[in-house]
């Protein structure tokens, strides 16, 4: 079911938190919305969920305007950070309790919670208390309670941050799995850019309360709008840059580095710019050579990364495969490619 | 669930059991006392008893003269804790809950009044709700004084649940919520099983002030028919003529009999009004 925001502001008594933020998200669609800590990620969601009302605004599941209708009568699970789960009933009375609150059938709640339970491969653990469970199966039974009612709509807050790295890789496609089956339009809150690039159709990125920019990931990878955008995507980060323009060329601040760029072509001279160089393009092969001096190597296994810091002092990075020639303090004359490089105006606006 | 006290090795804590062995006896040899002269006649000025007797646990069986059945008044005293551990864990459990999770108009005024009537010295009230019981017909009556002794304790007991419902994550509400229960069923059925152990202490700590509170009974319902165990064991040495020290000390014993009962069975339950945890 398609979810709309239209116009939606929350503020809590006099800090704004959400101003007139427009959203929409296809149905059975995935979309993530990353940025920040403290940016409203939640409060977007706990609106959608009914938690917290709108200051203004509305919020529409189809064409039903549910922006005053009661969590309750929203039928959205929902999988919170924590888990919540209830400690004190078992695992097959907590996925069974929203429709044990729906006055449904005993047999009928027991059969329900078998069939979800294998769904997410926790079967075997119906009689276990929470408090006696791992983080990944607690987080399947939230993930089992959220679905049973087979809910218009999913939202998931940052479910994945309470698990150890092997089993958030485990749980992420598991999800995306399980969302892809049950065709659910589903929202992923998430600060983990890695987390929403792999997992979503879509991905809309958001700063103190506004959405910057919403595209598929590939898409807002390789065309950032902001420079919060480019340094938001990308593992390792992207790296920027400052100088100025001069004759439709990027200058770095002592005139070492000169990048030609097409975009620059009506920018008047000297305008403060910002360039933005993601590892992969640099000393893999380009037009421009860059002089500079290693000051950092880390080896990730497949491939090494680089910290070049250039004669003003501004550090390039490089991800290239792995070579044991170059150590930290070596010299080196590696290329760039211009045509992947991003120019940023002053306030940040990609030119 | 809480951890288990860890033996401390770095001292030696024979020392410290011998000295507190020292300054109880005196204690426990007057709790040990209180029993055997119950069952036994001591003559003037010996220690030693020299004859068992069941005399003075008689009450049990003959009615005293001008004093209350001993079974009626034990029901009395029973009725009395009873009601009053239900009306405060009634009042406390809803009343806790609203005061910590919803925001409900003057919600700060409450809790402040709340911390101030519980510091408030209830004595001082008595004179003031002898009237009023008088006034509306309460008096000497057992309704009367569970209602005011149920109102005195009931700050301590919200306050308390206040502070356990503080403890439950509010994200298990917000499920709760979400999944499609209303706000009643949420507490009902989510929230009261997490707080389940200081329900529990609530109610045996409001079970025990009201089988020992004494004032209030002895004031606002003296009467034969309505009196309390504390009270008849007060009247018992009331009069100066012939007082009967051995049947006050059987009914001593008979009366904190239930309490020690209750403190084996559900000290571990008790606890936990100290402990806060509520890990299930
Ligand atoms: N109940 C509240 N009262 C006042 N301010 C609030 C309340 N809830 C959230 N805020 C504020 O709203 C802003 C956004 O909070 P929100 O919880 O949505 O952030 P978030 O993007 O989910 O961050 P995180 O990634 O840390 O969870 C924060 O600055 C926060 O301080
Ligand atoms: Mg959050």
């Amino acid at each position: 079911m398609r979810i709309l925001l239209d116009k939606f502001s929350k503020s809590f008594g006099s800090t704004k938190v959400i101003e007139d933020m427009n959203l929409e998200v296809a149905s059975g669609e995935m979309l993530a919305l990353l940025g920040p800590s403290g940016c409203g990620k939640s409060t977007t969601l706990f609106a959608v969920c009914g938690i917290h009302r709108p200051t203004s605004g509305r919020i529409l599941f189809g064409d039903r305007d549910v922006t005053n209708l009661p969590s309750q009568e929203r039928n959205v699970g929902v999988v919170f950070q924590s888990y919540a789960l209830y400690p004190h009933m078992t695992v097959e009375e907590n996925i069974g309790f929203p429709l044990m609150v729906k006055r449904a059938a005993a047999p009928d709640i027991k059969k329900q919670v078998a069939a979800i339970a294998a769904l997410v491969h926790i079967d075997n653990l119906l009689d276990r208390r929470p408090s006696q469970l791992s983080g990944g199966q607690q987080q399947r039974v939230a993930l089992a309670r959220a679905l049973i009612r087979r809910p218009d709509v999913l939202l998931l807050d940052e479910p994945l941050a309470n698990l150890d790295a092997k089993l958030r890789l485990e749980m992420r496609s598991e999800i995306r799995r399980l969302q892809r089956e049950t065709g659910i339009t589903a929202i992923l809150v998430t600060h983990d850019q890695v987390e929403a690039m792999s997992m979503c159709d879509r991905i809309a990125i958001m700063k103190s309360g506004e959405i910057v920019q919403i595209a598929t990931p590939s898409a807002m990878y390789n065309d950032p709008r902001t420079s919060f955008v480019a340094g938001f995507l990308g593992n390792p980060p992207i790296s920027f840059i400052k100088g100025t323009a001069f004759q439709g060329a990027f200058v770095s601040g002592d005139g070492h580095l000169k990048v030609p760029l097409a975009a620059l072509s009506g920018i008047s001279d000297d305008t403060p710019l910002t360039l933005g160089v993601r590892p992969e393009h640099f000393g893999t092969g380009g037009d421009i050579a860059v002089e500079g001096r290693i000051v950092f190597a880390e080896t990730q296994g497949r491939e090494n990364l680089y910290d070049v810091a250039l004669p003003d002092g501004s550090v390039l990075r490089s991800i290239q495969p792995v070579r044991n020639d170059i150590k930290p303090g070596d010299q080196v004359r590696w290329m760039l490619g211009s045509d992947a490089a991003f120019i940023f105006a002053e306030n940040g606006q990609r030119l | 669930m809480a951890e288990k006290p860890q033996p401390s090795a770095n001292f030696s804590s024979l020392p410290v059991i011998l000295l507190l062995t020292l300054f109880s006896l005196p204690l426990v040899l007057m709790y040990a006392y209180l029993f055997i002269d119950t069952i036994s006649e001591t003559p003037v000025g010996s220690l030693i008893p020299n004859e068992f007797t069941l005399r003075h646990w008689s009450f049990l069986w003959q009615t005293k003269t001008g004093k209350p059945n001993i079974w009626l008044v034990t029901l009395n005293t029973f009725i009395f804790a009873s009601c009053i551990t239900a009306v405060i864990l009634t009042v406390a459990s809803m009343a806790g809950y609203v005061l910590s999770r919803l925001n409900v108009p003057a919600r700060g005024f409450f809790l402040a009044g709340v911390m101030v009537l519980h510091a408030f010295p209830s004595v001082t009230l008595i004179i003031a709700i002898f009237i009023v019981l008088q006034y509306i017909g309460l008096y000497n009556s057992l309704i009367g004084v569970i209602l005011v002794k149920a109102a005195i304790d009931l700050p301590l007991g919200i306050w308390l649940m206040k502070g356990f419902y503080d403890t439950v994550p509010w994200e298990i509400e917000m499920a709760g919520i979400v999944d499609g229960a209303s706000r009643f069923t949420v507490w009902r059925r989510l929230v009261l099983p997490q707080i389940k152990p200081a329900v529990m202490a609530l109610g045996l700590f409001s079970f025990l002030t009201g089988w020992s509170e004494f004032i209030l009974p002895q004031v606002l319902a003296p009467g034969a028919q309505v009196q309390v165990l504390s009270v008849y064991l007060a009247s018992l040495i009331i009069d100066d003529n012939n007082f009967d020290f051995g049947t006050f000390k059987a009914v001593g014993v008979f009366y904190v009999v239930p309490v020690l009962i209750l403190y084996v069975f559900f000290q571990k339950h008790l606890m936990n009004i100290y402990g806060g945890g509520t890990k299930g």
